[in-house]
């Protein structure tokens, strides 16, 4: 045992490291333990889903919507209290949360650095959108697609959900 | 980890080389750290020539990779002795020309990170999906090979007998990579260029003389660098591999060139005259494509003539020409090629940038280390056994059991 | 019976290989069942969304871009000034190399140098659907070759099987080339493709193609190939149409009356 000494400081040394977030404390470690300030929104006083559920799955939630919304072309949500969302992150969801206050906030203070969706979806989405729980989704101008279109084919567009007319929803 | 103690213990020049290969690789991460957060638009790629010297270097490699079949067929399955000592060497050219393989793809991705999409949804329609399970597959079966074989050499026992339907099925694996290398290009229905039946098999004739032209420069060098011989009858077998598939990839590529330009179809015609003629005032790759031509009939001038093939100093200048006319005909015409002009009859140039040559030549120094390394391990384990048993007992043929 | 720590170290190594190759097996062998479900499901083809360009109406309006810009603006598509690195969804070519079949010398060409508006052709036979690893670019019931930005890759081998130049790729962040931000559609990162996507999120609103509402010459027609009364359906019975290259077989939803 010519080595016990080195063995010994080996141990030491990796029991501190790996001991460390339990005994080191930097300067501003009250701050850091201060939970996030949030700005929870105004005019809703209920989510899409429960808050327990959303405080721990939104992300499972939010790429369920971009699968189906993407990948099969059904917009429409129906919360657990039977209300009809569209799903959308930039028109539902910061439709009520603000981007900084809320979402930056909560994942500064987890740790969580950043989730890559800013990079492509626009924080600055317009607010009026689908403020409302109904959220049919208008837009002011532009023809409409199914003006032109057979009784027939109208019946078969409103029963698909991704080609479905305004106002065909069941 | 396997026998690597044995790469641990070296000559001076030995970890100066390996130093040097280090900061080569170092400046290879840098610009690919760049190239991460700027974007492949660093590269000298377009819209037009949407893949460039990336994925033309990994068509090459598969190559260099599939040609390890050329020493591993004849000494397991004709039992040619006297690539006893080649055959490991070839096995771990092909380890490291796939991995190299792997390095040059994942290089190229616009978003790397999200690599694994491929597994994760996995797509037999694509044959990109397909040339990851036979590029993963040849280098799983290439690694238990080696490992297997350089072991049982070193406690200087037979093999195992299971080893050896692994190592008859490495056979037709090493044909089927570049055969799906092949068809990546060749089953498209808008670039003429490559849309050609003999792409797979031109393919193959290409790789079993850039691969084993490689390796005779390897077994050259170490005889000259470690006094390593695989001996001379080793060294003329392969040469003449080399030239048999290198008048068979010629041969090729002039049967190519006659259906093109004989059938006069504009569009087939406009790729080749691109390549070798320039178009629309755009001669960029024409000194390329024919040095590349000349440097094919200087080898085959000097592998064609027995006593030159054996000469040590033309062997040696036929073994560059050839790995550099393939370099350049199949590592970037071949891809560029077929890009110019796009779809829309637009000529555009491509010139590999700074960034994409230095991630390249950072790939290349991996691929010199991993090949320094193995070898090292493999003479060192060679050592070890003594010079006198010269004849390593090969994997037991049929029933003969030792 | 002895184990020797090389033994032990190997069959941990074999075992955690076979479990972890058993659990790959069962999700390859779950998942590409379900894509072949989706692929094969019996659609009764009810819709097949298509366009016809009248190439007549349209070189009426000398100089136009209303298409291009209703286009970029919808979509984020950004301008990039470097040739090299343009993202293009609608934008226009001249005639002649639109349609090379056309070059004889000696025939009238009143067409030749004209702007012919390009786009996705959104392929009944799609090979950049064909080709793809992940299935990032995909075809819809109604007829509409998807991309999904969330699962690209960025290997660009759909660029390379469109034999039309309709996709581009984001050689850098396409977000400091957009002047202007439609805050309601995502602009893209780099490292992604991107193409005509018909419009599908204004079709899922009932509306037509942005390209479709802004020529101010109507010369965009959308509809439903499929129902044999539709605009474009109606079009194509009155006058001769033309498809790019349909000789390979990928069967183009745009069609051009010349």
């Amino acid at each position: 045992m010519r080595d016990r000494l080195w063995i010994i400081a080996g141990l030491v040394l990796f029991l501190a490291a790996i001991t460390a977030p339990f005994w080191y404390r930097p300067a501003h470690a009250r701050d850091l333990a201060k939970l996030p300030e949030l700005v929870l929104p105004a005019n809703q006083r209920q989510c899409v889903a429960p808050v327990s559920y959303m405080r721990a799955s939104h992300m499972v939630l939010l790429t369920n919507w971009r699968q189906q919304v993407v990948r099969d072309g059904e917009r429409k949500y129906v919360a657990f209290n039977g209300r009809v969302y569209q799903k959308s992150l930039t028109a539902t969801c910061l439709g009520c949360h603000n981007k900084e206050q809320f979402c930056d906030r909560c994942h500064a203070f987890a740790g969580v650095s950043g989730p890559y969706c800013w990079n492509c979806h626009n924080a600055s989405a317009s607010r009026a959108v689908a403020a409302s729980a109904d959220t049919t989704m208008h837009s002011p101008e532009g023809t409409h697609l199914t003006e032109n279109l057979p009784p027939h084919i109208l019946a078969v567009l409103a029963s698909r959900p991704n080609t479905s007319s305004p106002g065909s929803r069941p | 980890m396997f026998m690597f103690e044995k790469a641990l213990r070296g000559s001076r020049q030995y970890w100066i080389w390996l130093f040097c290969l280090l900061c080569v690789m170092v400046v290879g991460l840098a610009f690919y750290l760049y190239q991460l957060h700027i974007g492949l638009g660093v590269t000298g790629m377009s819209r037009n020539v949407s893949w460039g010297l990336y994925i033309a270097q990994f068509t090459f490699f598969v190559g260099v990779a599939a040609s390890a079949v050329m020493v591993v067929l004849p000494y397991y399955l004709h039992d040619y002795k006297a690539f006893g000592r080649v055959t490991i060497l070839g096995e771990f050219l092909a380890i490291t020309a796939v991995l190299m393989c792997c390095l040059l793809i994942f290089v190229d991705l616009g978003q790397p990170a999200r690599v694994f999409n491929i597994i994760l949804y996995p797509t037999p329609w694509s044959l990109m999906f397909w040339d990851m399970i036979s590029l993963s597959g040849y280098l799983f079966l290439n690694v238990i090979i080696t490992v297997v074989t350089l072991t049982a050499e070193r406690e200087e026992v037979a093999p195992p007998r299971w080893i050896r339907p692994v190592i008859v099925l490495s056979i037709p694996w090493a044909v089927s990579i570049h055969t799906v290398t092949a068809f990546l290009y060749s089953g498209l229905p808008g670039r003429s260029f490559w849309l050609t039946a003999i792409m797979a098999p031109r393919f193959l004739a290409g790789a079993f003389c850039s691969g084993p032209a490689l390796l005779i420069l390897f077994c050259l060098i170490l005889r000259r660098t470690t006094g390593f011989d695989v001996g001379h009858k080793a060294i003329n077998a392969l040469s003449v591999i080399v030239t048999y598939a290198m008048v068979i990839n010629v041969f090729f590529i002039l049967v190519e060139a006659f259906t093109v330009l004989y059938s006069r179809i504009p569009a087939d015609v406009a790729h080749l005259q691109y390549l070798y003629l320039g178009l629309d005032g755009n001669y960029h790759l024409v000194p390329w494509m024919w040095l590349s031509v000349l440097l094919a009939a200087v080898a085959l001038a000097l592998l064609l003539v027995p006593s030159w093939r054996r000469n040590p100093v033309m062997l040696p200048i036929a073994c560059l020409a050839v790995f550099f006319s393939l370099w350049l005909d199949k590592g970037l015409g071949l891809i560029v090629g077929g890009f110019v002009p796009s779809p829309l009859d637009t000529v555009t140039t491509y010139t590999p940038t700074l960034p994409e040559w230095s991630i390249v030549l950072g790939i290349y120094a991996i691929g010199a280390l991993m090949i320094t390394v193995f070898y090292k391990i493999a003479l060192a384990v060679h050592e070890e056994i003594g010079e006198a048993d010269v004849h390593v007992p090969a994997v037991p043929v049929g029933t003969a059991d030792r | 019976m002895k184990i020797t720590r090389k033994d032990f170290l190997r069959l941990s190594g074999l075992s955690f290989l076979a479990g972890g190759a058993m659990e790959a097996a069962r999700a390859i062998a779950g998942r590409s069942s379900a894509a072949t479900e989706s692929q094969s499901a019996p659609v009764a083809q009810s819709v097949r969304w298509g366009m016809v360009v009248d190439l007549r109406r349209c070189q009426k309006e000398k100089g136009c871009t209303a298409c291009t810009d209703a286009c970029d603006a919808a979509h984020n598509v950004p301008r990039i000034a470097d040739p090299q690195h343009q993202v293009k969804w609608i934008w226009t070519q001249p005639y002649e190399t639109v349609f090379p079949f056309i070059q004889d010398g000696y025939a009238e060409q009143s067409d030749a140098g004209i702007p012919v508006p390009l786009m996705c052709n959104h392929c009944a036979s799609p090979p950049c659907v064909r080709v793809c690893p992940t299935q990032a670019t995909w075809k819809r019931a109604d007829g509409i070759v998807m991309m999904d930005w969330h699962r690209c890759i960025g290997c660009r081998y759909c660029m390379a099987a469109c034999p039309y130049g309709s996709r581009s790729f984001n050689w850098v962040d396409p977000r400091p080339a957009l002047a202007h931000l439609n805050p309601d559609f995502p602009t893209r990162s780099k490292g992604v493709v991107e193409k005509c996507n018909f419009c599908e999120e204004r079709l899922a609103n009932g509306l037509k193609p942005s390209c479709v509402d802004a020529c101010p010459q109507k010369a965009l027609v959308f509809g439903n190939l499929a129902d044999p009364n539709s605009e474009p359906r109606q079009l194509l019975r009155q006058r001769f149409a033309v498809q790019r290259e349909p000789e390979l077989g990928t069967g183009p939803s745009v069609y051009y009356l010349v």
